[in-house]
């Protein structure tokens, strides 16, 4: 498997967020974990990503036991994250955003910053043109020179995928990615999403919009109360008693 | 148009008007008033670098001034030892303890970083106060030695050591620049704009911002250095809250997060107080609530002002010319078709 | 035996100060989550309204009090009206840097009008009595026995009344109490309102035992915030039991540690703390 977490479960106090939670992604596949609000989703996300450590259970990326690793040391072994919000540097450039994206991947310090050493100049090169590349792959290039506090909802959306493509990694997880983003835009990033797999990169999404999960992921994971209800092809999901249970009187098949 | 405010261009121009100052007057007290500004500059560039483009706003500044200050002066004056030698000590020393204070306080984040820097600041004050075999206590100490001779230069006069000030700050702003236009800075403004975001693109924040709160202290030091040598007598008071403040208003004023705010913001606000001599210890009347006023109404400052309307214009431009381009390429279109058609 | 009673006792007077305003601190951090790095500025004006009141308007020391609670906590709402709430969605920099602003602002005022000397306050009660052995000012019995009268006021009122209840519920969740109808701008102000009135209270009672200067809102306001660290932001009983333990603290290390460095057991309490919990002593668990 290529990421799984086993009995991974983290308990705040008295509430269990996520309870004994065994999940396995494929690689190339898109997955999603779905579930109503409150079910530990994001929990489950900041325990994979690394920012708390979890109360039992492991986590595997690769035959390696990233359990406890701090989140930046699992996003240089190829684990890329996105918020649901993002925040940039609003009075700079959308291409100058993004180019420390791919910082992790340079070794330049403070030394070579003072002297501009040719290790800097080139690594900064590396970086503006893996920004350049990041950005037209998510379809921004028109936008590269726009100040980042003018964008729309939605292309803020695509430089956080730009950012985390930018880290050269292998899985990406994508909380939220379509929130507050109309039918049709929401097309265009199940679409990049798509792209992104074909290109190599395993995606993983939190997601509430079912239209767009049924259409687009290979496997479904289904949370309620911190607990996997569920786990399965779409087809599976939607015909799962549980599930529908668990999202009676909710936005079922929004 | 817009050019002429570019913030290279900014500094460019101050760099030489300073170069030159001495020359267009002779003045001496107004050399002197410069100088310590420069000093104030060097310090204010150091909590630039931290606050502005990490986010981290350290209520200890003045403290790591002040231990740049009285390291120096107890080297040189107790210890007797070669000033250079002192000096070069005095900035070991305080980025030492920049290193260790930054150690605890950088996991505390906003607020409670905020509220132990204060307090960390108050007690690098109370211990210089209070101790008085070490440091002189509230007598403070006297006789600090001008700097020394390097070969053949000499530093006894207001001029000499107005231009060793300014060499020093010179300095300070090319290695400024160097870090902010560099991966490192972005680093710094990645942090700033979001810890969790910087971390999951693989920056390991606590690492980065200890080497900003480092340098900021290096350079508080430095400046009280330079201070201690340039006036030659300190007290506790310099370690106070007050001159951190003073130095928090140069920067809000000037413009946080640039790198021509810290020069703008001490020279405006060194230059009006000069004017207002009369208000002397009351012109914080004036300061505090343009410093509350600005952070409400304007937080970027006058240079991040400058900054942001050029970059708007540059927007605007850039739509122009795009718009330009689609009108271009409508036309060329149109007519290709009516050819056809 | 003799001394320690008598510096507990003491450290019973500065707990029941440093409580009163860290109460008023930690009201307004509860409902607005900003630190109000001006609080010290609130307690020093206090301070000299009630010296004013009573050397040149005559009023006698109560009645000085209370136009001192009126003044401070007008000022106070004044605060949160025209600069916290314009700063609400700002980043949390800009709150302190505002806070900053209004504090150095009244500081020079104060010194502009009063002068930047050490003034004395004298109240109605320097008399000394014995009380089991311990020699006392009345004044001193007085600021604990005017802290408990306060405390239990704003206990009733919080817990007993309508509008008490508001502030209560606009802590444990603000979006929630707007939700509900209670109008949270309303809160806000009734909040500041209180916590000015509590820091005129308190530098009322402490004033004659110490004495007035520009400079004086600064150690006491640093040391609030240790003790609401220590107690918990936001936790009201939280910032009485910090107070009274940074008091007994201070009275006895003054005493059997050091005079001098009484004053850094407070800063070197929080560093100790915030080394060990970075979060505070009271945070919760994670998101």
């Amino acid at each position: 498997m290529f990421l799984e977490t086993k009995n991974l479960t983290k308990k705040f106090g008295g509430l269990t967020a996520v309870n004994n939670v065994d999940f396995a992604i494929e690689q190339g596949k898109i997955n999603a974990i779905i579930g109503p609000n409150g079910a530990g989703k994001s929990t489950f996300f900041n325990l994979i990503s690394g920012f708390h450590p979890p109360s039992s259970g492991q986590i595997i990326f690769k035959g390696q036991d990233i359990t406890n690793l701090p989140s930046n040391k699992i996003a240089e072994l190829g684990v890329a994250r996105t918020f649901q919000t993002t925040n940039l540097f609003d009075q700079a450039t959308v291409l100058d955003n993004v180019i420390v994206g791919h910082r992790l991947r340079t070794k330049s310090n403070l030394f070579d910053a003072i002297l501009r050493t040719k290790r800097l100049k080139r690594e900064e090169q590396q970086c503006r043109e893996k920004a350049i590349e990041v950005l037209d792959f998510v379809g921004l290039t028109d936008v590269s020179h726009k100040l980042a506090g003018g964008l729309s909802q939605e292309e803020k959306k695509r430089v956080a995928f730009a950012l985390g493509l930018a880290t050269n990694p292998e899985i990406i997880f994508l909380d939220e990615p379509a929130a507050g983003v109309n039918p049709d835009e929401t097309e265009g990033l199940a679409e990049l999403m798509v792209k992104m797999v074909e290109s190599g990169v395993t995606v993983c999404l939190i997601e509430h919009k079912m239209s767009m999960i049924m259409k687009l992921a290979d496997r479904i994971m289904v949370l309620n109360y911190g607990e996997k209800i569920a786990e399965g092809t779409p087809t599976e999901i939607k015909n799962n008693d549980a599930v529908i249970k668990a999202y009676l009187g909710g936005s079922a098949i929004a | 148009m817009a050019t002429i405010f570019k913030q290279r261009n900014m500094i460019a121009f101050f760099i030489l008007i300073a170069l030159v100052f001495p020359f267009l007057t002779n003045n001496n007290y107004l050399i002197h008033v410069m100088t310590l500004a420069f000093i104030w500059m060097i310090a204010v560039y150091g909590l630039n670098l931290l606050a502005g483009y990490t986010g981290y706003l350290s209520l200890a500044h003045a403290g790591f001034f002040a231990i740049g200050a009285y390291s120096l002066s107890l080297l040189t004056t107790k210890a007797e030892m070669n000033y250079w030698l002192a000096f070069v000590l005095a900035l070991i020393i305080t980025s030492v303890l920049g290193l260790l204070v930054g150690l605890i306080s950088l996991r505390t984040k906003e607020h409670f970083f905020a509220i132990y820097t204060l307090c960390v600041g108050y007690i690098i004050y109370l211990v210089i106060d209070k101790w008085d075999s070490l440091t002189g206590g509230i007598r403070g100490l006297i006789g600090i030695p001008s700097p020394a001779n390097i070969g053949p230069l000499t530093f006894n006069t207001p001029v000499a050591n107005y231009y060793l000030v300014l060499f020093f700050l010179l300095l300070t702003i090319l290695i400024m620049y160097r870090i902010v236009h560099s991966l490192t800075g972005r680093t710094f403004i990645a942090i700033r704009n979001s810890e969790d975001l910087a971390q999951t693109i693989g920056i390991s924040t606590m690492t980065n911002k200890l080497l900003v709160f480092v340098i900021s202290t290096f350079f508080a030091g430095l400046a009280g250095a330079l201070y201690a040598s340039f006036i030659r007598f300190i007290g506790p008071d310099i370690g106070y809250i007050n001159v951190t403040f003073d130095i928090l208003t140069y920067l809000i004023v000037g413009g946080i997060g640039t790198l021509s705010g810290p020069i703008v913001g001490t020279i405006i606000i060194v230059w009006v107080s000069q004017q207002l001599q009369f208000l002397q210890d009351y012109r914080m009347m004036i300061f505090g609530p343009i410093l509350t006023l600005l952070v409400i109404f304007y937080p970027r400052g006058i240079s991040g002002g400058i900054y942001d309307w050029t970059m708007k214009r540059k927007e605007k431009k850039r739509q122009n010319i795009d718009k330009n381009q689609q009108m271009i390429s409508a036309q060329e279109t149109s007519a290709a078709s009516n050819k056809n058609g | 035996m003799d001394i320690l009673i008598q510096q507990l006792f003491n450290g019973l007077t500065l707990g029941s100060v440093y409580s009163l305003v860290a109460l008023g601190l930690t009201l307004v951090y509860g409902i607005l989550h900003i630190p109000n790095f001006a609080h010290g500025a609130l307690y020093m004006v206090g301070g000299y309204i009630t010296l004013t009141m009573m050397t040149q308007a005559g009023l006698n020391y109560w009645l000085a009090i209370v136009v001192s609670c009126v003044v401070v906590g007008g000022l106070a709402v004044l605060m949160e009206r025209l600069v916290f709430h314009p700063l609400r969605h700002a980043p949390a920099i800009h709150d302190k840097i505002a806070a900053i602003g209004i504090m150095l602002f009244l500081e020079a005022l104060v010194q502009f009008i009063w002068g930047a000397d050490y003034q004395t306050m004298t109240s109605p009660y320097g008399a000394v009595v014995n009380v089991a052995g311990v020699t006392l000012t009345m004044q001193r019995l007085l600021i604990i026995i005017a802290t408990v009268l306060v405390m239990a006021i704003l206990y009733f009122f919080l817990k007993k009344t309508f509008t008490g209840a508001t502030i209560i519920a606009m802590s444990q969740n603000r979006e929630g109490a707007n939700l509900v109808g209670i109008n949270t701008n309303r809160v806000a102000m009734l909040t500041f309102l209180i916590s000015g009135a509590l820091a005129a209270i308190a530098v009322s009672l402490a004033a004659p035992i110490n004495l007035v200067f520009p400079g004086m809102g600064h150690l006491v306001l640093t040391k609030a915030f240790v003790i609401i660290i220590l107690g918990g932001m936001g936790s009201i009983p939280g910032a009485i039991a910090g107070g009274y333990i940074l008091g007994f603290t201070e009275s006895l290390g003054a005493t059997y540690i050091s005079n001098d460095y009484k004053d850094l057991i407070a800063f070197v309490l929080l560093v100790l703390i915030l080394t060990i919990k970075p979060n505070g002593l009271f945070a919760k668990g994670g998101h």
